[in-house]
């Protein structure tokens, strides 16, 4: 199995035009990922190495059947993009733009959300599937296929904890990126859930970091609902508090953001957590293995 | 980015909602002008980004031109520290409004809920203390409504909200109609939190904010050219300011290990292990995905401009950034700039061989090359309290 993207994801790409964008989905065509079109305003009929370029995405899924879409547009026109996904009836939108406007991503999520569509990011390295598909900007070269599930809300800090996985010998059902910005399509819990219904998957290592309080419902959410282990980390012990929600953030949360607190809210939970991405993925082996002698 | 007071209450002014007809000024003799303008009672605040500027004696009220060329020659060029020691900062600028008479002092925000993924509006007959003191004191005085999405807050939940938090009858529709403005302010300038305390009813019965909060998204001010500008330097430090024209993500620290990491996770995790290895780091510096050469020459320089460091990690694991890149500006940086303090790379990922192999080649003096970010943690520390005991 694995999660989110695998051998029947189509991919169409928003954005396939441009520098970036065209370097990555080639990458994940080359990976292995069915990439079926690219779509840029006006420059439909034209292809990159040999992907079709549509106007719409309405017509990538017409003529080419995509089912997911990746959005590589820039900032200002991304909301637009994701949402000309949602209407077009791609049922998984991977967004990698970083700076999206929090208000149009308010509005974006509660549209994919009415219409059931599964949105990943934004501004995030997108999903792996080991052996399987890669859409967004992972390096697929630090994850093996195994039966680890990874998600993060941090790119470089995942690459680092799959590099130290694979030394260990350890692979990855699928390793999801659901970025760290205020307002994602998919937080840790909907990740979770994934993960827990997914045959291949057999542990979780769950990264986060400092701000909100998507930590700290994972571990509730986990205690009630998680029958596989989970082992954590979170970064940002050292970090100055985030200036961007002020006295009023931490009312409602009930916590304080804070590093510490995510730890104890997980650890109250029985939920190993890392002191470091090394002894993170120490945890992982050492609970893999005893599961597997058990 | 965070607005001052005045340039808040400029945007509640935009949209409408009431506040104290004020100026803001620069100078001793602009101040008093204002004052004789505007007429006494005046209130003279000094326009920093902290809070308690109040109890720091940033905040006074003038009877007359004497008090007020008083108070302002106090307060314009003071350095005021924040309740929890921030700063200081320096006043370069105050602002001048007609006193108030207030009768009585609520609170009121608007914010954006991350777990919820809706705004939330909250009001307290409670005013003048923060929001944290009147949750505790009494959870039940801090009326809370979501605005739900699609919908916006209209005059009937504001009313409602009004009502729940005990704003007494005669006033509720001022204060509604405040509130909708208010919410009109925040949609309006891409805003995540716009706070009024005290929100104030004058013996007059006006409904007026003498006080602003606002936090405006960054990722939206391509949008929003009336807002263009308002950055206030001087809330910043020298290396902040440095980084920021050098398009760096740079937080500065208090401690004396000058980091650099690619990716804001990765380098947060930097900080920490660093921490636990008994180390104090002087920075957070994202150095971002891709980076290339010379955004190392730029972060080298940031770094080493901050006095108190004495020893520097560079801590990367390549995924799209290449470690080859990242040699390459090291190097180049050590022939351009005086680093003068040993530095500790660890390099791994994409390129790390061909990275390692061009340090190894140049055999730059002082640079110290770890394998793990463990051992490179341990390495920086030891070096820093070497170096900082010479």
């Amino acid at each position: 199995m694995s999660i989110i993207v695998d051998e029947r994801t189509k991919l169409v790409i928003s954005g396939l035009t441009g520098r970036e964008g065209s370097f990555h989905g080639l990458r994940n065509r080359n990976y292995g990922t069915d990439v079926v079109a690219g779509v840029t305003p006006k420059k439909g009929g034209q292809d990159v190495e040999g992907i079709p370029i549509f106007d719409t995405i309405a017509e990538a899924v017409d003529e080419r059947a995509a089912n997911s879409s990746m959005i590589f547009v820039p900032a200002r026109f991304a909301a637009a993009a994701i949402e000309e996904a949602i209407d077009a009836g791609i049922g998984t939108v991977i967004a990698i733009t970083e700076h999206i406007p929090v208000h149009d991503m308010l509005r974006v999520y509660w549209r994919a959300r009415d219409a059931g569509v599964r949105l990943i990011g934004p501004n995030c390295p997108g999903v792996l599937s080991p052996g399987k598909a890669n859409v967004g900007i992972i390096p697929a070269q630090f994850f093996e296929q195994g039966s680890i599930g990874v998600v993060s809300k941090s790119g470089t800090l995942t690459y680092q904890i799959g590099n130290e996985l694979k030394q260990a010998g350890l692979g990855d059902s699928t390793i999801v990126g659901i970025g760290g910005d205020p307002i994602v399509g998919s937080d840790f819990i909907d990740i979770l859930e994934l993960f827990e219904r997914d045959d291949e998957t057999e542990l979780i290592v769950m990264v986060g970091e400092i701000g909100g309080d998507a930590e700290e419902r994972a571990a509730d959410y986990i205690a009630e609902n998680v029958s596989k282990p989970v082992v954590a980390y979170i970064a940002g012990f050292t970090a100055p508090p985030g200036k961007q929600m002020g006295h009023a953030g931490a009312i409602i949360s009930g916590s304080s953001g804070t590093a510490q607190a995510k730890k104890e809210a997980l650890e109250e939970h029985g939920i190993r957590v890392g002191k470091s991405p090394t002894e993170t993925a120490q945890l992982a082996a050492e609970t893999i293995g005893a599961k597997a002698r058990g | 980015m965070d607005l001052l007071e005045f340039q808040g209450k400029q945007l509640f002014a935009r949209h409408g909602v009431p506040v104290p007809e004020g100026e803001v000024v620069d100078t001793v003799e602009a101040a008093v002008e204002a004052a004789e303008r505007i007429g006494y009672p005046c209130v003279i605040k000094a326009q920093v980004q902290i809070g308690g500027r109040g109890k720091a004696g940033g905040i006074k009220v003038a009877q007359n031109r004497e008090q007020a060329e008083q108070h302002a020659s106090a307060i314009i060029g003071m350095d005021i520290r924040g309740p929890r020691g921030e700063g200081p900062f320096k006043v370069h600028q105050v602002w001048v409004e007609r006193a108030s008479e207030i009768e009585a002092e609520y609170y009121a925000s608007i914010i954006l809920d991350r777990s919820a993924k809706k705004l939330l509006a909250m009001l307290s007959t409670m005013g003048g203390m923060n929001v944290e003191e009147i949750a505790e004191k009494d959870s039940e005085a801090l009326a809370r409504r979501y605005v739900e999405p699609g919908q916006g807050l209209g005059q009937e939940q504001a009313r409602a909200l009004a009502a729940d938090a005990g704003v007494p009858e005669e006033v509720r529709n001022e204060t509604a109609d405040l509130l909708v403005k208010l919410y009109g302010a925040f949609n309006e300038s891409d805003a995540t939190l716009i706070e009024v305390n005290p929100l104030v009813v004058t013996k007059g019965g006006d409904v007026i904010a003498l006080d602003s909060k606002v936090t405006i998204d960054n990722s939206a001010l391509f949008r929003h050219d009336e807002l263009a500008g308002l950055e206030d330097p001087s809330a910043e430090d020298p290396q902040e300011q440095m980084a920021r024209e050098k398009g760096l993500t740079y937080v500065k620290l208090d401690g004396d290990i000058g980091i650099l990491g690619n990716g804001a996770g990765l380098c947060m995790a930097t900080l920490d292990v660093v921490a636990q290895a008994g180390g104090r780091p002087a920075n957070f510096l994202d150095a971002g995905g891709g980076s290339k050469a010379e955004a190392i020459v730029d972060a080298l320089e940031v770094i080493t401009s901050d006095p108190k460091v004495v020893a520097i990690l560079f801590n990367i694991f390549g995924g799209i950034t290449r470690c080859d890149e990242i040699a390459k500006g090291i190097i180049e940086a050590s022939g351009q700039i005086e680093i003068g303090v040993p530095l500790v790379v660890r390099l791994d990922g994409t390129n790390s061989e061909e990275g390692l192999a061009l340090l190894a080649d140049a055999d730059l003096p002082n640079l110290h090359v770890e394998k793990t970010m463990l051992g490179a943690a341990e390495r920086v520390v030891e070096l820093a309290k070497t170096g900082a005991a010479a």
